[in-house]
């Protein structure tokens, strides 16, 4: 019967052990915060959050998916506060989900290729002139594929240049539909073009074998927003927390870490905090 | 002082197939009580109703003067004064101890109870040796022994013997007859055995029962049967003359 | 990267959740398995499908159902267990319970019906031959806990969406190796599938010595 008396032992130490975790996690305020991976891939929010969490005393957990879920994660009452940049669907997020939304900080979406450039579009400064090449040129391209922010992008220049490309139809159209990291090493990895967040390209940069091909398309900035969510449709939300981050990543804190925030030599987010809430 | 087990016109089918068509006996206090016949005859399907693991569809079988009834609350005492042994044994995944221990672990004996009784009944069938050994690595004729040992164990007042040495060489043939005659006088407990093998029933029976299609045709002391048979069958099946 | 407090806080967690799962995967799926096995009851047949069509779920789809639960969305959603590690077990239970439950059913079944007339003819009582199948089937049993361990420590898809990988919270070694991944750290990747290989070759070996002394 020492079977019976190992698994109860294992069985009474695998449940003291969950009663601590559960009790230790569940000290002190905590938020929620529901963002998206180019966030995270970018290397930003593991320098931001403890920051705050020091200066605030309020815990931070995050989920980094794309835009879309991050924003449906919120729209469920799942999060706390986002932080998105993905502006259309922002505003229809607010309407209803909303508390109050602050411009936070920008970058800009460029596009990568392989160093042979078999489309012919290094050094333009206008994407949807590129996109047209790629097109006529049937060159590869990786779609993030997955309802993200950069996605919602990618199909706006596309809509500049005239044709929407289906992966069904067009054999040199694929969807990745994974996230900015995975969809920048498949494109290396296919010596296919993207569409990307310079954050994530610069910080991915030593390992792909791509190439900065379309850079400062005015149209091109990528703003990222903070928009906690409205306690008064989800009562269950930590919204003094939230409110807290939210003002304080606008803030003088906030906003100087932004600006030093530096990959290699470069700076991929320019603060440009205005305080909506 | 009337017999500890009547059998009164029992009638047992499975399916469509009748195999029991009204079947009578008495059996005595302390005797050894064979049943004869060819396979398929329902000798097993006698020793399955009074062991409780069947009931009759017609007739009774009274067990101590009370009818017995597999689904009847009293069924499990009922079942616990007597032990049967199957002619292939199934042996439980542990040690020869614990295989012969199990009968009494069930009926709640304290453990040293338990330890005296099993080594007695090990020894009883020469097992003594073998008890930290795993059951079910054993031979044949050394798991039928150790099946002998788990019912003699428990001391029932009725032990059923279902070909219990069908299959099995002569030497453990021999000791487990031996085993049985010297178990039934230390202890006067009732035996009914089923057997197919004429010469273990005459080495064995006091009396001896001839079961044909489902009837018992003819009920003597096993002297008379075997020596001065009364009917046709059973003359016929002594002979050899009947196939089976 | 900080591997040393960060990767053992890691593999505290998923041995936490796989483990606590499969505790209550077994305590549900032993007697559900055992009573299919043993219970002549009206659609014993459709249940045993039932489970061995579990058997085959994909976990994912186990995550996005208790994720649509656990959310505030969702029935559950009061209970705030979403991007928990508790919202984590209920997934996992969910994946391991089949397991376990197909498992034990077959093993129970495999016991011999010889077995049971015997253990009847010496005496047993129902409880009393349940609890003797049991016993003779617990190889079986233990196979049963092992595969259900295995499949909750090796899962990613479910733990990923209802667990949501947060940092110190709820990243465990399976969806740690899924972000180092798509971050192209494939150092670090590589390193925390080693951890998890090894640790589970421990938690094997142990369990391996168990079931050898339980009679292999």
């Amino acid at each position: 019967m020492t079977t019976w008396r190992i698994a109860f032992l294992l069985a009474l130490v695998l449940i003291l052990a969950g009663l601590a975790v559960t009790l230790v996690a569940n000290t002190g305020s905590t938020i929620l915060l529901a963002t998206t991976t180019s966030a995270r891939d970018s290397g930003l929010l593991d320098v931001l959050l403890p920051e705050f969490s020091r200066d605030a005393g309020i815990g931070v957990r995050f989920v980094a998916v794309g835009t879309g879920l991050a924003l449906d994660t919120a729209r469920r009452g799942d999060a706390d506060v986002v932080l998105v940049h993905a502006p259309a669907a922002e505003l229809e997020f607010m309407s209803d989900h909303g508390l109050c939304r602050s411009r936070v900080m920008r970058n800009q979406y460029i596009v990568v290729g392989p160093a042979t450039d078999p489309a012919g579009i290094r050094g333009l400064t206008n994407a949807t002139v590129a996109f047209t090449r790629i097109l006529s040129a049937r060159a590869t391209f990786i779609s993030r594929g997955d309802n993200s922010g950069t996605h919602s992008m990618e199909k706006t220049i596309w809509s500049w240049v005239g044709y929407q490309p289906r992966a069904a139809t067009d054999p040199w159209y694929r969807e990745a539909g994974q996230g900015m990291g995975a969809t920048l090493e498949i494109a290396s990895q296919l010596g296919g073009y993207t569409l990307t967040d310079d954050g994530t390209f610069l910080v991915r940069r030593p390992s792909l074998s791509l190439e900065i091909d379309v850079t400062n398309d005015p149209p091109l900035q990528n703003v990222y927003s903070v928009i906690p969510v409205s306690p008064a449709r989800h009562p269950g939300v930590n919204a003094p927390g939230a409110l807290a981050f939210a003002k304080w990543i606008v803030g003088a804190r906030g906003q100087g870490i932004i600006g030093n925030y530096t990959v290699g030599s470069e700076r991929p987010f320019h603060p440009e905090g205005l305080d909506g809430c | 002082m009337t017999a500890p087990i009547v059998i009164e016109a029992v009638e047992k089918a499975f399916g469509e197939k009748a195999v029991l068509r009204g079947v009578s006996a008495e059996i005595q206090r302390g005797e050894i009580f064979g049943i004869l016949g060819p396979s398929g005859a329902g000798k097993t399907t006698v020793l399955r109703l009074v062991d409780l693991l069947l009931a009759p569809d017609a007739g009774r079988i009274l067990f101590h003067g009370t009818a017995l009834d597999p689904r009847s609350p009293e069924a499990l005492a009922q079942r616990r004064r007597m032990a049967m042994i199957m002619q292939n044994p199934a042996t439980f995944r542990a040690s020869v101890f614990e295989n012969v221990a199990f009968g009494l672990w069930l009926r709640g004996a304290d453990a040293a109870e338990v330890r005296a009784r099993v080594f007695q009944a090990l020894e009883f069938v020469g097992l003594l040796g073998a008890a930290r050994e795993r059951a079910d690595r054993l031979s044949g004729g050394e798991q039928q022994r150790i099946a002998f040992a788990r019912a003699a164990v428990l001391r029932p007042e009725v032990l059923l013997l279902d070909e219990f040495t069908a299959n099995l060489d002569p030497a453990n043939v021999r000791a487990l007859e031996e085993a049985t005659l010297r178990y039934r006088r230390e202890t006067g407990c009732t035996v009914v055995i089923v057997t197919h093998n004429l010469f273990q029933a005459k080495r064995l029976a006091d009396r001896a029962a001839l079961l044909l299609d489902g009837r018992l045709v003819e009920v003597a002391p096993a002297k008379d049967i075997f020596e001065n048979p009364q009917r046709a069958e059973t003359r016929a099946f002594l002979t050899g003359e009947m196939a089976y | 990267m900080a591997l040393d407090a960060e990767l053992l806080q890691i593999v505290g967690l998923s041995f936490l959740v796989a483990g606590t799962s499969t505790l209550i995967g077994s305590v549900i799926g032993i007697p559900l398995g055992a009573m299919i096995a043993l219970k002549e009851f009206r659609g014993r047949d459709f249940v045993r499908t039932l489970a061995f069509t579990f058997y085959g779920f994909p976990p994912v789809l186990a995550g996005l159902l208790v994720f649509l639960l656990l959310s505030k969305e969702g029935p559950l959603g009061s209970l705030e267990w979403l991007f928990t590690p508790i919202g984590m077990v209920v997934a996992q239970v969910l994946i391991v319970t089949p397991i376990v439950t197909g498992i034990t059913a077959s093993a129970v079944m495999s016991v011999e019906k010889r077995l049971h007339e015997t253990a009847l003819a010496l005496g047993a009582d129902g409880r009393q031959w349940r609890a003797t199948a049991l016993h003779e089937a617990r190889v079986g049993l233990l196979t049963a806990v092992m595969l259900g361990f295995g499949r909750a420590i090796s899962e990613v898809g479910a733990v990923l969406i209802v667990g949501g990988n947060i940092r110190g919270y709820t990243r465990v070694l399976t969806t740690a190796i899924v972000l180092e991944t798509s971050q192209a750290h494939y150092v670090e990747a590589t390193v925390f599938g080693v951890v998890l290989f090894a640790v589970s070759f421990v938690v094997f070996a142990v369990l391996q010595r168990v079931q050898g002394r339980a009679f292999l």
